[in-house]
């Protein structure tokens, strides 16, 4: 049976018959079960709410009925995404036995549109972290170097996608939290715009700046899972009315003559040589297709991490009071109220959450800088129709490597934060192995709403060879 | 140094957060240096600079502010309070509050 599967993959061989849905996932969680083991990527698996979908799905070929986008197709979701009935932790002791009482939206319209939820992937404690060791449930492993962290938070859903343990997965990126685990683990990883997909269900860390994206092995599958997902949801009142196009259908458009900013600022010290030869060779496949680079600034760069940091841990420490050991989640007893939230909250969270919750008392500052920063997009655009940069500023580090030194592990955002912070569109695709081994991501970042262009982008560089600089 | 250990106790009180005594000095110690990174922001004049309250613009969110005021019904109660810690439907149990 093949283990590189992709959605038209998956539709053709269930429409032919050569395989049930059932069937499918079957192996997808003999795979799981080999190899979870050692990666600790998922957290929880669904079993049961699997072989629902996949009865749905199979009665639906056996009547010949048309087969939905997502037919079938295994996927995964970030453990700090609701899933009614299956335990979401969002790799904390505080919710180690919580489960939700709903679906995401992400959630139902994956299932909707026929997708078989296998289980819970691992990541950074609430989403914070950049190299997921900060899961109170153990790090993940890169898959394709083990030794080495799969970037974060999403870790788990960027890795279950490059072990071939799931088709797709969903994440969740607040600074960087899709892109650079795509980019770690050797996969596309996109977030929308900021509005772009609901964020009814995810648990939220940082509530102006969380998003909801695929990670897929390939930009199409990313294209179609954004697709399904993408939308006006009556339950977030930050989710636009833009229309959502059929971003497969775009993919397709020429991007022969588009103007691709090169900002000088993103090319600093401190971005590791072996990285930079890699970004370098795929801006030569960007021109090759035909685009024009330009140079450009953006002068506030160099303060989106200050900015980023204090705005994320602002939001967070107000969205974490809702921890206190009453409604859900652990509680540890004490005579007292007071007391009992305190020890609830001291038992219940680990150091990284600690540490940023003590630190969200700077905000409005944060918030002017943010404006700056959002300027420089804006000007950007101006002048040119994407941005290029490096995803990260370095490959995957090993394990253990920064875990005591919480500046350094923050500085490793520094290509990403800005995105997030001017709420625009980006993806992360792969952009060549250092020494063939360590995975290289390009960011590809465009205005807002402008998705259907980061993708024609995306998909244009992966066609052209992009993966293999 | 930009912040005490006297601070950081603060801090995490009005969090309702125990942090053990390593935890405290530890913390001291990142926080500063943090904080200290962070004070490169006072570089930039930002004193006519609007704080940046929304993300998107107000054409990508014109129906998205006000709604209707509809009932709607959400039967998850149950189901909400079968997973709390300390649950006596229709209520949660909490400690003592109020001291006679």
């Amino acid at each position: 049976m093949p283990t590189n599967w992709t959605i038209d993959g998956v539709k053709e061989a269930l429409a032919a018959k050569k395989i049930s849905a059932r069937e499918l996932t079957a192996d997808f969680y003999k795979r799981i079960e080999s190899r979870n083991r050692e990666l600790n990527a998922y957290l929880t698996l669904s079993p049961e709410r699997a072989r629902r979908q996949t009865d749905r799905i199979d009665a639906l070929v056996a009547e010949g009925k048309p087969l939905p986008l997502l037919a079938g197709v295994p996927v995964a979701v970030k453990d700090v995404i609701s899933t009614r009935g299956i335990k979401t932790t969002c790799g904390s002791k505080i919710l180690e036995n919580y489960v939700p009482p709903y679906d995401a939206t992400a959630v139902e319209r994956l299932e909707a549109a026929g997708a078989v939820i296998l289980g819970k992937t691992n990541c950074d404690e609430f989403a914070m972290g950049s190299s997921n060791e900060n899961s109170a449930y153990g790090p993940v492993k890169n898959p394709l170097a083990e030794d080495r962290v799969p970037g974060g938070s999403s870790g788990g859903s960027a890795a279950v996608v490059a072990a071939g343990l799931a088709v797709a997965s969903l994440g969740t990126d607040t600074g960087g939290s899709i892109r650079q685990p795509g980019s770690f683990c050797g996969i596309p990883a996109m977030m929308g715009s900021y509005g772009r997909v609901s964020r009814y269900g995810l648990i939220a860390f940082a509530s102006s700046l969380d998003r909801i994206g695929p990670f897929a092995s390939n930009v199409r599958d990313v294209a179609a899972i954004l697709r399904v997902i993408a939308g006006r949801d009556p339950h977030d009142s930050t989710s636009t009315t833009v229309p959502v196009p059929d971003y497969r259908a775009e993919l397709g458009k020429a991007v022969k003559g588009l103007r691709l900013g090169i900002p000088k600022e993103y090319f600093a010290e401190g971005m590791d040589a072996g990285e930079r030869k890699k970004i370098e060779a795929g801006m030569e496949v960007f021109e090759k297709l035909g685009c024009q680079l330009v140079d450009i600034r953006m002068p506030h760069t160099d303060y989106a991490i200050a900015a980023y940091y204090i705005i994320a841990t602002a939001e967070a420490s107000s969205n974490l009071a809702r921890y206190d050991g009453v409604r859900y989640g652990l509680r540890v007893d004490d005579e007292s109220l007071l007391a009992m939230y305190r020890r609830t909250r001291g038992a219940g969270f680990g150091a990284e959450v600690k540490r940023r919750i003590v630190l969200g008392a700077y905000y409005l500052k944060g918030q002017k800088v943010r404006s700056l920063i959002a300027q420089d997009f804006r000007d950007a655009f101006k002048k040119v129709d994407a941005i290029l940069t490096p995803t990260s500023p370095v490959p995957p580090f090993k394990l253990g490597e920064r875990t005591d030194d919480p500046l350094q592990m923050y500085l490793a955002d520094i290509y990403t934060v800005t995105g997030s912070l001017a709420g625009v569109p980006g993806i992360s695709v792969p952009c060549g192995k250092i020494d063939e081994k360590l995975p290289v991501g390009m960011q590809i970042l465009a205005g807002a709403f402008l998705e259907a262009r980061v993708l024609a982008l995306a998909h244009a560089f992966e066609q052209a060879g992009g993966a293999a600089v | 140094m930009k912040i005490s250990r006297e601070d950081v106790l603060r801090v995490a009180e009005l969090a309702y957060l125990d942090l053990s005594e390593p935890e405290l000095d530890t913390y001291r110690a990142q926080i500063d240096e943090i904080l200290e990174y962070i004070g490169k922001l006072n570089e930039l004049d930002t004193a006519k600079v609007e704080p940046m309250a929304q993300v998107l613009s107000g054409d990508q969110t014109a129906d998205a502010t006000l709604r209707e005021d509809l009932i709607v019904p959400c039967a998850v109660a149950e189901d909400v309070l079968r997973h709390a810690p300390d649950p006596e439907p229709p209520y949660f149990r909490v400690p003592k509050v109020i001291e006679r």
